[in-house]
């Protein structure tokens, strides 16, 4: 009983092949029930994360939140389900009414299938396939696709400029994120998120803080949560691609940021955190999933932590910090634990952790004094902006001669 | 006896070629960018049947994640000539449908006339990391390393191209 997800499967198995099924179907239907059990019950925990993301909200801004309906507020998001269902659906006049549909739907199924590959115990695993890694980044790609279409179909300029801007982070947060997931790819020597989770007898946060630290922004900017949240900056943009959206057609996107953010939470977990380790998740795998969702979870209040706690930066330092900052420094660290990994092959484990740790330390220490060096001279730069003018030379062309 | 994978097969094929046909009739250049990453997608569901999960993330990280978004942004940026209000055939168009029939009986022959395109592929030995052997045979100099290195000379020489070709002077 300690494992009731294998037991389940097994048991259907062996009735399924009583029936007298050839045992390739019984793999097809075994499959589709794991794809319609696993989208079920994340569909449900999303149910419940708008209660978690209110609540949590308000309490980083010293308010109550939900808490009318049922203990706790807890049946809020059922009532604003049943609202969302019973609005007007609008569809705006010039709109491209089957990519308008299609993109909602793209954006929640998106966020649903990177959940095939996080292994969620010992045993529970969506997929083992041996390029989980990459998969997580070939689904990103469909996620910006389903954002691009939403805001081209809307017909509204605001809905294509929160588009554009959003598609812009994204596609530049995909290089350091990208790096920073190989860095654990390249400590378990493994693509598989299953090797990856095993192979982490010391959590990965030990052996590549930076690279955890890095995976973090790059999911937050990945998400379009402030800091990064230029997508639907208010008072420039009024609410960024999915601005025409209403109804249930607005609840899609809305459910699938939340789920976004969560399934990010996992996938940190899955690669910093140790995922479904614990003690006694091995013997006992239904420990795991209790454990894998404590810490995704931990990792999702994280995310709002940041999101409720910083101002939205502007587009060019959004921009700038991630190709001259971030990428940078991760390819520093790349290359430096590929390095490190292979001289230190021959060590003891304790030896190879503390190399690794002691390496990321160093180049924090590098880090940090750059960063404090670049504040101050911005500092200075905001003091006295005269001493720091550069006089651009103006070119005779530039006079408005060709106007009236 | 038909195999389940049989009908995923099928199923899939007729999508890709449905989606890839609508590229080229559908007027709305967005909507034949959409239909192209259709039937990519079709493509790498392909590659999966094949049980070549490599080639189809790389599949869809390249030509949907990159080639298709910078061709719909491409688009996008010049909207008011996103209806192609052109003909849709040009005059050579009896000499391209000759040449696509004798590729496709070409093909056909060779299917029929290959034994082992009946049969089902032998299973891959146990143990064997495709993965691992593609990379090690991209950087061993006994055999992939120069083409290799010459491909990322190439791309290196093109992104240093386009940022000279982007750089605005002052």
């Amino acid at each position: 009983m300690s494992d009731p997800v294998t037991f389940v499967a097994k048991w259907l198995e062996a009735y399924l092949s009583g029936l007298g099924l050839a045992s390739g179907w019984i793999a097809v239907i075994m499959a589709a029930l794991g794809v319609i059990a696993l989208g079920s019950a994340v569909l449900l925990l999303d149910i419940l994360l708008v209660w978690v993301e209110r609540k949590v909200v308000a309490r980083f801004q010293d308010r109550l939140g939900p808490n009318r309906l049922g203990p706790f507020g807890l049946f809020q998001p059922i009532a604003d389900v049943l609202k969302l269902l019973l609005k007007e659906d609008i569809i705006p006049q010039g709109a491209d009414k089957f990519v308008y549909n299609l993109a909602p739907i793209l954006a929640l199924a998106t966020v649903i299938m990177l959940w095939a590959v996080i292994p969620i115990s010992a045993t529970v695993a969506g997929s083992e396939i041996n390029v989980g890694a990459l998969y997580i980044v070939a689904v990103g790609a469909l996620g910006t696709l389903s954002i691009i279409m939403a805001g081209w179909a809307s017909n509204n300029k605001y809905a294509l400029l929160g588009a554009f801007r959003m598609v812009a982070q994204m596609i530049s947060y995909e290089v350091p994120m990208v790096i920073a997931i190989l860095i654990p790819v390249i400590l378990a020597k493994s693509m598989a998120l299953t090797d990856i989770v095993e192979s982490q007898t010391v959590w990965y946060i030990v052996l590549a803080p930076i690279a955890a630290i890095v995976f973090l922004i790059g999911a937050q900017a990945e998400l379009g949560r402030a800091p990064f949240d230029l997508s639907e900056a208010e008072s420039e943009i009024v609410a960024g691609y999915h601005i025409e959206y209403s109804g249930m057609k607005f609840g899609l996107f809305y459910a699938g940021e939340l789920l976004h953010a969560l399934t990010f939470g996992g996938l940190f977990a899955t690669f910093f955190l140790g995922g479904w380790r614990g003690w006694g998740a091995e013997t006992y795998p239904i420990l795991g999933i209790g454990y894998f969702l404590i810490k995704s979870m931990f990792m999702y209040w994280v995310i709002m932590w940041i999101k409720y706690s910083f101002p939205r930066v502007r587009i060019d330092q959004m921009l700038n910090f991630c190709w001259k900052f971030l990428t940078p420094l991760i390819l520093t660290v790349l290359s430096i634990t590929a390095i490190l990994d292979k001289l230190m092959s021959g060590l003891p484990y304790w030896a190879y952790v503390l190399g690794m740790l002691l390496s990321n330390l160093v180049i924090l220490y590098f880090v940090y004094q750059a960063v404090g060096r670049y504040a101050r001279r911005e500092r200075q730069r905001v003091a006295d902006p005269e001493k720091f003018r550069v006089n651009f030379p103006v070119k005779s062309t530039a006079s408005p001669s060709h106007l009236p | 006896m038909i195999y389940p994978l049989q009908v995923v097969f099928i199923l899939v094929s007729a999508v890709t070629l449905g989606a890839a046909l609508m590229v080229v009739t559908t007027r709305n250049m967005v909507r034949a960018a959409l239909w192209l990453v259709l039937a990519l997608f079709g493509v790498a569901i392909l590659f999966v049947l094949l049980e070549a999960g490599f080639f189809a993330v790389a599949q869809v990280i390249i030509y949907i994640g990159a080639i298709a978004i910078l061709m719909i942004f491409a688009v996008m940026l010049t909207r008011r000539i996103a209806q192609d209000p052109g003909p849709q055939l040009n005059s050579t168009w009896p000499i391209a449908a000759v040449i696509a029939l004798l590729v496709f009986g070409l093909i056909v022959f060779l299917v029929q006339v290959w034994d082992r395109a009946a049969s089902l592929p032998p299973p891959l030995p146990q143990g064997f990391a495709p993965l691992q052997e593609l990379g090690v045979a991209l950087v061993s100099a006994d055999r992939y390393l120069i083409p290799f290195e010459i491909a990322s000379v190439l791309l290196l020489a093109a992104l240093i191209g386009a940022i000279v070709v982007a750089w605005e002077r002052k």
